[in-house]
């Protein structure tokens, strides 16, 4: 079972990098999105603070919306996916060794990127390290619930929009809890309840998810 | 009967594809060294009978057994006696030719040696090179490769021998002939029949 794992999540971190425009687009986004509200709204250091949080975190979820789409749509077009199906792999792993690349290349730059961004919205530095413990929590959720829209929409000619309209209202307890846990921390309080709530709806789509996306996978095949 | 039946059996099968019944009622038994040559025009349901024999897409009536046992409920160690190769080769066009052999190598747990299987089909060459850079007929050949990567005993294939040019085809034509030879089975949708294992096949028309 782990040789599957590793064979799949080498196979597609090569392919993430031989292509791996695709991969910075949407960070490019999210830098290029950040940076207009600065712009757009006036640049004083307590409007900047106040929104800065929420910014961030929705400014990251919509970039993230951007890489989805191609998670399951070139094995599918290429043939690869029936392949694998086919395959004695189990399907379960392969789903998980899918989404955990995916994460790798979508969810950790987010997890490096943000708390520097963040420093253009002035936020305190005793912030980051919560903001960036929130984000490790949060990305893998994303990365599940990403993996659920892409699997359901694989077999539409075009998703790219519909997958949106899946994933975001399914983002909405992730943002509730990441940017409350990033303000407490801006405020000096204590961040523990929201990060362990992270902690749980990571742990819930993580043990759950993956059966979806195959249940998915497999109806999209048909 | 069916229930000590080693190999692939197909009863009072329909196949039907967007809601619209392709085929109805056949039924047909591959044995050890058995091929079955269907054929029959354009849309006539060859691609959609393929699948649901791999196990792909459900019929939409009967069954499809390999070994007994329903095809889409087959345990993992059964399913990789079947290799089902459709229009598609299953290759990713960003890995390279040996790269795309070593994955499906390790996804069926075989221990094939590639070099010397890229050489029978002229690919070593371009091994190295991404499939992108590589034409039509020389990817097919690669996917075709793929079967030899395996231990499938029942084989589909849908058109092998799109894109080959004659001595792709008659390699083809060989590896299916020495793999009914060794007790194995195989299902082939095309166009060009003749150019196939002949001998004591099932022909069915659709």
């Amino acid at each position: 079972m782990l040789d599957v794992f590793l064979t799949i999540l080498n196979r597609d971190l090569k392919l993430a990098y031989r292509r791996w425009s695709e991969f910075a687009n949407p960070l490019l986004f999210f830098v290029i999105v950040t940076s207009l509200f600065p712009l757009a709204l006036s640049p004083g250091q307590a409007l900047l603070q106040t929104i800065g949080t929420g910014v961030l975190w929705v400014a990251a979820l919509l970039s993230s919306l951007l890489a989805l789409e191609g998670l399951f749509r070139g094995d599918f077009d290429d043939g690869s996916m029936e392949q694998i199906l086919l395959s004695p792999a189990p399907f379960g792993i392969v789903v998980i060794a899918k989404i955990a690349a995916h994460w790798v290349v979508s969810g950790i730059p987010l997890i490096v990127l943000v708390p520097v961004v963040a420093l253009s919205f002035q936020l305190p530095s005793e912030a980051l390290a919560t903001l960036a413990a929130a984000l490790l929590l949060a990305t893998p959720t994303l990365s599940v619930l990403s993996a659920i829209g892409a699997a359901l929409t694989v077999s539409l000619k075009s998703g790219g929009s519909i997958i949106g309209l899946l994933v975001l209202p399914l983002c909405s307890p992730m943002l509730i809890f990441g940017t409350r846990a990033t303000d407490l921390a801006a405020n000096g309080e204590p961040v523990a309840a929201p990060l362990y709530l992270l902690a749980a709806l990571a742990v819930f789509a993580l043990s759950l998810g993956p059966l979806a996306v195959a249940a998915a996978l497999r109806v999209g095949l048909e | 009967m069916s229930d000590e039946h080693a190999g692939l059996l197909a009863d009072s099968l329909g196949v039907s594809r967007g809601g619209r019944l392709l085929i109805d009622g056949l039924s047909f038994e591959l044995e050890a060294g058995q091929a079955a040559l269907i054929t029959g025009p354009n849309g006539s349901g060859k691609t959609s009978l393929l699948r649901v024999l791999a196990g792909l897409a459900p019929p939409a009536s009967g069954s499809v057994t390999w070994a007994a046992t329903e095809v889409r409920r087959l345990a993992p160690e059964s399913r990789a006696e079947i290799a089902y190769r459709g229009h598609l080769n299953g290759l990713k066009k960003d890995l390279t030719v040996r790269e795309n052999l070593e994955f499906h190598r390790s996804l069926n747990g075989s221990e094939a040696p590639i070099d010397e299987l890229v050489g029978t089909l002229g690919l070593a060459a371009v091994s190295g090179q991404r499939l992108r850079y590589l034409s039509a007929g020389q990817r097919r050949r690669a996917g075709l490769a793929t079967l030899k990567l395996g231990a499938a005993r029942l084989w589909l294939l849908d058109e092998p021998l799109t894109n080959l040019d004659i001595a792709g085809r008659r390699l083809v034509a060989q590896w299916i002939d020495e793999h009914l030879d060794t007790g194995g089975m195989a299902a082939i949708a095309s166009h060009q029949p003749d150019q196939l294992a002949g001998g004591g096949s099932l022909a069915i028309e659709l």
